[in-house]
């Protein structure tokens, strides 16, 4: 239910401020960070298999994800030393850009 | 600059071929005819092939590409020493270019020839290809001038690096079926820097678990250039001693410098070692394509980029990535890919002449394979440091706890997904 509004809601501010939504669709600096997660989690996050798809996912799902990883509550092979090298604001435009990639 | 006679050889003969070139002949050999902005990118490994892909999808396809390879096929170095364990084949490494297709991407299989920065053109044996921005990604070549005895044919015939995937590998495999147990597989491992740091030491492994399996009397013997391991050095002594007990053996400081190809035998400074099968890893450099652009540094070398464009540091508007820059960073295919990607933002950005990126910030995750099924890792995540402008490794990378088969899963995932990010 609250994503349909969130759907609604979003038409609407697209259509009323298409520059604003051209901004957010581009927020370069996060399509570049995103970028080097491919190698494992696919291009824009679709993974091929084996890896969790990160394209759509919900953004306080990945947030909270890293957050556990860089703390250690989430054990790991790998992701508690990637989230180690980025910081909160950096989950965040990461969160951003992988929500929007469809499935 | 310094440049080793070869390199001026090749300059010279570049030279000539360009000044006795009209400049009317010229505009006609343009392999295809160049309408609004071009990116040519010369190699299509893990680097190149990434570039090309992000620049179309980036810009929208604004930009043309086009990507010029002279293998009909790719062939993945990462994952390349579990066909020496039986693990895989080469054909399951295997990959064509039709993935590239749908981003219309154009590809010529050809040979470069030459680089003529000043007219901004790539050579090829039936024309040119004029390009607004270049991008080269020449991976290594060998210096095999560097041991005596060692040449590009012998590596092909008898004693091979295998250090490029490809037929080479498929040899070696073969000589390690032909070795009598009891036999020795001797590894020689040149100084750093030089392509995929923890490569051999997972190659020793890979090498060990198929003897142990089947001529469980031989031994792999490590001759590393180095004063040390130089990866993952815990977790690959964990894996030589309680996996393959008494068969790896280690000695650090140990370059060869000449081979006798008649007797098998490797000659380091201290001692000859006959050998069963002679696995010599030369010291590798940019690969020659990065001659014939003039862009090699005055190491002789590796290429000097700046690190928000991948922008040689020697011509404008050629751009180099991969294993032929130099950087602190691993020489690793993973990291080719994150450069590729910094670089094709960098280059659309500059193309709509806009500010590239500030603060690139790039990962490496790496897997070797110490059995059949258990991998280990190092992850790091580097950034782009202003003052120092170079990218450094920032808070947190480090290897894996221990190995295990669940890593040993991971590696495969890593594979199947870095392919498909690289080349569909």
């Amino acid at each position: 239910m609250i994503k349909k509004y969130l759907f609604v809601i979003t038409c609407a501010l697209g259509l009323a401020f298409p520059a604003i939504q051209a901004q957010a669709e581009v927020d370069k600096h996060a399509r570049n960070l995103a970028a080097s997660c491919a190698a494992c989690h696919g291009t824009s996050g679709h993974s091929a298999g084996g890896t969790p798809v990160l394209a759509g996912m919900d953004k306080a799902l990945f947030i909270g994800s890293m957050k556990d990883f860089k703390s250690g509550a989430r054990p790991a092979t790998v992701m508690h030393q990637h989230a180690k090298g980025y910081t909160d604001d950096e989950f965040s435009l990461l969160a951003d850009f992988f929500a929007v990639q469809k499935r | 600059m310094s440049i080793n006679r070869r390199d001026f050889l090749k300059l010279s003969v570049a030279g000539i071929a360009i000044g006795a070139f009209p400049s009317i002949a010229f505009a006609k050999s343009e392999l295809l005819k160049k309408k609004g902005q071009r990116v040519v990118i010369v190699g299509g490994g893990f680097g190149g092939a990434t570039a090309a892909k992000y620049i179309r999808m980036w810009s929208e396809n604004k930009i043309e590409v086009v990507l010029v390879e002279r293998n009909k096929q790719f062939v993945s170095c990462p994952m390349s020493n579990t066909v020496l364990s039986g693990k895989r084949t080469i054909k399951d490494l295997t990959r064509n270019y039709d993935g590239l297709k749908k981003y219309g991407i154009k590809q010529i299989q050809g040979e470069v020839t030459g680089i003529d920065p000043e007219k901004q053109a790539v050579m090829l044996a039936n024309g040119h290809l004029s390009y607004d921005r270049l991008i080269i990604a020449p991976g290594v070549d060998f210096m095999f001038e560097q041991i005596e005895g060692l040449n590009a044919k012998v590596a092909d015939e008898s004693i091979h690096h295998a250090w490029k995937a490809g037929a080479q590998t498929v040899a070696l495999r073969k000589q390690l079926e032909s070795m009598p147990d009891g036999g020795v597989f001797a590894l020689s491992i040149p100084k750093a820097p030089y392509r995929c740091p923890p490569g051999p030491y997972e190659r020793a492994c890979q090498v060990a678990h198929y003897l142990k399996n089947n001529k469980p009397k031989s031994k792999v013997l490590i001759l590393d250039a180095n004063p040390d391991i130089t990866s993952k050095k815990g977790l690959f002594t964990a894996a030589w001693n309680e996996l393959y007990p008494n068969m790896v053996e280690y000695r650090p400081n140990a370059a060869v410098l000449k081979v006798d190809v008649a007797n098998n035998t490797a000659k380091t400074e201290f001692e000859d070692i006959k050998a069963d099968v002679l696995n010599i890893i030369p010291p590798m450099k940019a690969g020659a394509v990065a001659g014939m652009a003039g862009v090699v540094g005055a190491d002789g070398r590796w290429c000097a980029v700046d690190f928000l464009t991948y922008e040689s540091k020697v011509h404008k508007n050629i751009h180099v990535i991969g294993d032929a820059i130099s950087a602190a960073l691993p020489k690793s295919g993973h990291m080719a890919t994150s450069q590729a990607k910094v670089c094709a933002a960098a280059v659309i950005e500059l193309m709509q002449g806009q500010a590239p990126e500030q603060n690139p910030t790039i990962v490496n995750t790496c897997y070797s394979m110490v059995s059949d099924m258990e991998s280990v890792h190092v992850a790091n995540v580097f950034r782009f440091n202003a003052e120092k402008q170079a990218m450094v490794s920032a808070e947190g990378g480090g290897v894996s706890a221990k190995r295990s088969e669940l890593e040993g899963a991971m590696a495969d995932y890593w594979l199947e997904n870095i392919l498909n990010d690289v080349l569909t």
